[in-house]
């Protein structure tokens, strides 16, 4: 109950922001993301982690926020759609999605993008079936992923050129 | 000036106007997660507010204890039916004409019924206190097969109804009908049939399905109470209709209520409705003096809001031996849950069911749909189609295929055999419908040949003879549709909701320095009416979309209108934004003539200006036509450049298709993979192609979802199977396939730009082309129908009773 709650002291590293947040040992990190620190970017779609819509980069791995105890992510570093542009604009997952249509209703973009994000940095240049699959815990009702993988292909070939630009 | 030298199509390309596949002015905000989105809101003193919800289909609520709940720190209110009742807000007016519990009155009639509303600091606190709220239920026989619920002693589901012969679609003959409604001639349709030389005959039926949006149904009700002032922000694809039966049911009137849709997250039918959660919160922010939210969690929303389907088709269809269809019977048994709550318009309890003849010139057709209570959830909305329209769809491309089978016949060659040819549009059905344009015909022929259909047939027979020698235990299932879809309710004179006549609008201020802003009574969900509707007003005023704000959802701005559902934002508020921007140029037309120094009718428009008439080198373009509105006097016009359109449509539109599916079936997993599916959509103009595409891609997932695997499954004592992601069927990226998508265009006659919606089309014509593609596989072996969904398990069972696993 919440009067007998013990109310706890963590630190999160996020968008490259130290934060320090009083919470409930229950308090589920989605829910901290997005009414203590008020980044609304990340949603929820389903609580059960299937759908993805909450899909933040901690620690560099892809984590559903939904199902994370704020207290587990104690000293943890994270990044949230917020935090993916670039400081001189938009990350170019972020263009290549308006690009290809890869969004309509815009409620999955956040956790897609996220997702796409450490996809790319896992496996920088993904086949379509690795695409799928790897963006296969995230879940679109609009687009039918169509255009969304074709979004992180894309993404991964301007990523590789400009690589190859700066080399 | 720089443009005089431009060629007319270099200055139409510039204004990004119909047929440009502009990229969408929502995307900035979305792909940097700045969308707002109703659960994003959060204002100071906002309460959260939860339901207490019935582990019981059907039950009696004996008593309600909320003391330990209110004991809780944090606990605001519980609110109960009888805290509702004074204010006669325990029960509400549903859309189709019947009334539905707010809260529990007395009993409980679907598992997930709202009890109690629990209103607290936060949602931890309020998760905790509805543990605390305890509940005395004394459980009653639950009736969840809507023909038991027909049988002479079954249980009367809806006591507060008991008796009453009359409902509000006519005659009621027995305790859980809810109505017969019929269309076309029963007894010249039963006389064909039974003279017919072939009949088929099947029993159809489409299972209960959710629209299930990614975002959840939600609310935030925000009551000042010192300016009297209620603002509603919530996930409404109808906001100006939740105005008005919000000022209905709560007596504030209406010009105190104000209705805002922020970004909604996905619709697809599930954000028509009327729910408790609005009611309760917007009764707990004025007890409260304070902000209330409500958001569902994924649970509430697949067991208590809007569910889609439900529907038991019998189906008889009759030919001549060479397969020209003579009639076609139809009834339906329509489950429609505890209570009557579809989102038809008015007048349609079985909403557009009898668009059932599809795209075939049938002489004699009959429809009967009888509604009736069970122990389920209430809604029957339009999941991603116009009212039961997929329904009907489904039915009649399964009767086809089954005719098809009867008359030993090919199912592409008896289609082409009956489709209404070109030249007899406007067609009049025999259910009563007047399509007003199609080429069904070219479509199917332009289908046929894209995929190759000779080859694929030839491919299917070897892969068969292949797996009777046991090469391979895949079968090749080839699924055909063509459908006809009738949507952009609609015509004012039939269809109305609750008395509210169907029509939409749209308001548009162009600005001094030639840029405008454009309101409209619709909302989008995701289907681009930012970017879209702008497109319209670039071509029909010469102004660049780029230079034009479009905005929706806000009552106390927009005109009104009755919003987003059933595909009918093109064919209504498109049609409307047309009409205003041609308003404008109207306008226009004097202001230019009058700079020009000519009479009205020597000026003539060219792309975004008016010249005169055989001096194209003398024009005004409508930047200074719009300058010269506002800032120069110009005698008998009176200053500004503004326009208003509220556009009743005449007729509706009626959008159709030619999609074929290829799909191969593991005969012992049960598994079925789409190899190709190929789309061809013809929705009039077309505004936006990449839109379309990305309408077509979204709406053939969904219908992949359906067909394949997708349900809200009911035990028998009423307990939702299906209440999480975990068992409800979402395809992700690695089950969907790519489509191949095409079109033809056949403008509507009398829409303004010709244009007829397409979001709907593919969930429409999807569906059909699934199923019919896993049950054209075993054709060969004697299958003529199987129920959906296929799921793996089902049509692992398909081939077990065709004895294909021994």
């Amino acid at each position: 109950m919440s009067e007998t709650t013990s109310q706890m002291n963590i630190k999160l590293t996020v968008n490259g922001e130290a934060h320090e947040v009083t919470c409930e040992p229950r308090a589920l990190l989605i829910h901290v993301l997005r009414e203590d620190l008020n980044l609304t970017g990340p949603h929820i779609g389903c609580e059960t982690s299937h759908c993805g819509a909450c899909t933040v980069d901690l620690n560099g791995k892809s984590v559903k926020s939904c199902t994370l105890f704020a207290a587990q992510a104690d000293g943890a570093e994270i990044t949230t759609i917020e935090g993916i542009a670039n400081p001189d604009g938009m990350h170019v997952l972020q263009e290549m999605f308006r690009e290809h249509h890869g969004l309509q209703c815009g409620y999955c973009t956040p956790g897609m993008i996220t997702r796409a994000y450490r996809l790319l940095e896992e496996n920088p240049a993904p086949t379509e079936e690795e695409v799928r699959f790897g963006m296969s815990g995230n879940l679109c009702r609009c687009t039918g992923y169509q255009n969304i993988v074709k979004a992180v292909l894309a993404a991964s070939d301007q990523m590789a050129a400009q690589k190859e630009a700066a080399e | 000036m720089k443009d005089e030298v431009q060629t007319p199509e270099d200055r139409s390309a510039k204004l990004k106007g119909l047929g440009t596949s502009r990229r969408r002015v929502e995307d900035a905000r979305f792909t940097q997660g700045k969308g707002n989105y109703v659960d994003d809101l959060k204002l100071d003193g906002m309460l959260f507010g939860d339901f207490v919800r019935s582990p019981y289909a059907h039950a009696r609520v004996k008593s309600v204890n909320i003391d330990a709940a209110m004991a809780l720190p944090g606990v605001i209110a519980v609110l109960l039916a009888k805290d509702l009742e004074p204010l006669s807000l325990h029960w509400m007016p549903t859309l189709a004409g019947d009334k539905q519990m707010v809260l529990a009155d007395g009993k409980v009639l679907f598992q997930g019924q709202e009890v109690a509303f629990v209103v607290a600091e936060d949602r931890y606190i309020a998760a905790d206190a509805i543990e605390l709220v305890e509940v005395d239920y004394e459980e009653l026989p639950v009736i969840t097969d809507p023909f038991k619920a027909l049988e002479p002693d079954a249980v009367t589901l809806r006591e507060d109804i008991a008796g009453q012969t009359e409902g509000a679609h006519g005659a009621r003959r027995h305790d859980n009908h809810i109505f017969l409604w019929e269309e076309g001639d029963k007894e010249a349709t039963e006389q064909v049939l039974s003279e017919a030389e072939v009949v088929a005959e099947e029993m159809i039926y489409y299972h209960r399905t959710h629209p299930c949006p990614l975002e959840t149904c939600g609310c935030v009700a925000d009551m000042d109470k010192v300016n009297g002032k209620l603002t509603l922000h919530g996930t409404f694809q109808a906001p100006h209709v939740v105005r008005t039966v919000a000022s209905l049911l709560s007596g504030i009137e209406e010009h105190n209520i104000r209705v805002i849709s922020p970004d909604i997250g996905g619709g697809f039918g599930n954000k028509v409705g009327v729910y408790p959660g609005y009611v309760c919160s917007i009764v707990a922010s004025i007890v409260t003096g304070r902000p209330v939210k409500w958001v569902e969690d994924r649970m509430d929303n697949l067991m208590a809001t809007a569910f889609a389907r439900d529907y038991h088709m019998q189906g008889k269809i009759s030919a001549t031996k060479d397969g020209k269809i003579t009639g076609l019977w139809v009834h339906v048994t329509a489950d429609h849950g505890a209570f009557d709550a579809c989102a038809d318009p008015t007048k349609f309890p079985a909403g557009f069911f009898h668009i059932c003849t599809g795209s075939y010139d049938i002489p004699v057709a009959y429809v009967g749909v009888d509604g009736v209570y069970t122990n389920k959830a209430p809604g029957g909305v339009a999941y991603r189609c116009s009212f039961r329209v997929t329904e009907a769809a489904y039915l009649i491309e399964r009767m086809i295929e089954v005719l098809a089978i009867e008359l030993g016949m090919d199912a592409a060659e008896l289609r082409s055999k009956n489709f209404i040819r070109a030249d007899q549009f406007p067609y009049q059905s025999a259910l009563g419908w007047e399509y007003d344009s199609g080429d069904y015909h070219t479509a199917w022929d332009k289908a046929l040949k894209a995929v190759d259909y000779d080859g694929l047939r030839a491919e299917q027979a070897a892969q068969l003879e292949a797996f009777k020698r046991g090469e391979t235990r895949k079968l090749m299932g080839i699924g055909l549709t063509h459908f006809t879809e009738i949507v952009g309710a609609g015509p004012v004179k039939n269809c109305d909701i609750l008395g509210m006549g169907m029509f939409d609008s749209c308001e548009i201020r162009i600005h001094p320095t030639g840029s405008a802003i454009a309101r409209l009574g619709t909302i989008s969900q995701g289907q681009g009416h930012a970017t879209t509707f702008a497109q319209i007003l670039a071509s029909e005023t010469g102004i660049p979309a780029d230079s034009i704000t479009i905005e929706e959802g806000d009552t106390d701005t927009a005109p009104y209108g009755l919003g987003t559902y059933g595909s009918r934002s093109t064919p209504v508020a498109g049609a409307a934004t047309a009409m205003a921007g041609r308003k404008i140029r109207a306008k226009a037309q004097m202001i230019a003539a009058y700079l020009l120094e000519v009479h009205d009718g020597d000026v003539e428009w060219d792309v975004d200006r008016f010249v005169v008439k055989g001096a194209p080198e003398r024009f005004k373009t409508m930047k200074e036509i719009a300058y010269a509105a506002y800032h120069q006097p110009i005698p008998g016009v009176e200053p500004g450049l503004e326009a208003v359109s509220y556009y009743d449509p005449p007729n509706m539109t009626y959008p159709f298709g030619a999609y074929i599916c290829v799909m191969d079936v593991d005969v012992d997993t049960g598994e079925c993979d789409v190899r190709k599916f190929y789309a061809l959509d013809d929705c009039g103009t077309r505004i936006n192609p990449m839109i379309i595409e990305g309408q077509v891609h979204g709406g053939l997932t969904e219908a992949l979802a359906i067909a394949m695997g997708q349900e809200i499954a009911y035990d028998e004592i009423g307990n939702v199977k299906t209440a999480t992601l975990m068992d409800f069927f979402l395809p992700t990226a690695w089950e969907t396939p790519n489509y191949e998508t095409d079109y033809t265009e056949t403008p509507s006659p009398h829409h303004p730009i010709g244009a007829k919606g397409v979001g709907e089309s593919p969930n429409v014509g999807g569906v059909p082309a699934f199923s019919n593609a896993v049950m054209d596989a075993f054709r060969p072996f004697g299958l003529r129908h199987a129920h959906m969904p296929h799921d793996h398990w089902r049509v692992w069972k398909i081939a077990r009773d065709l004895g294909l696993h021994s």
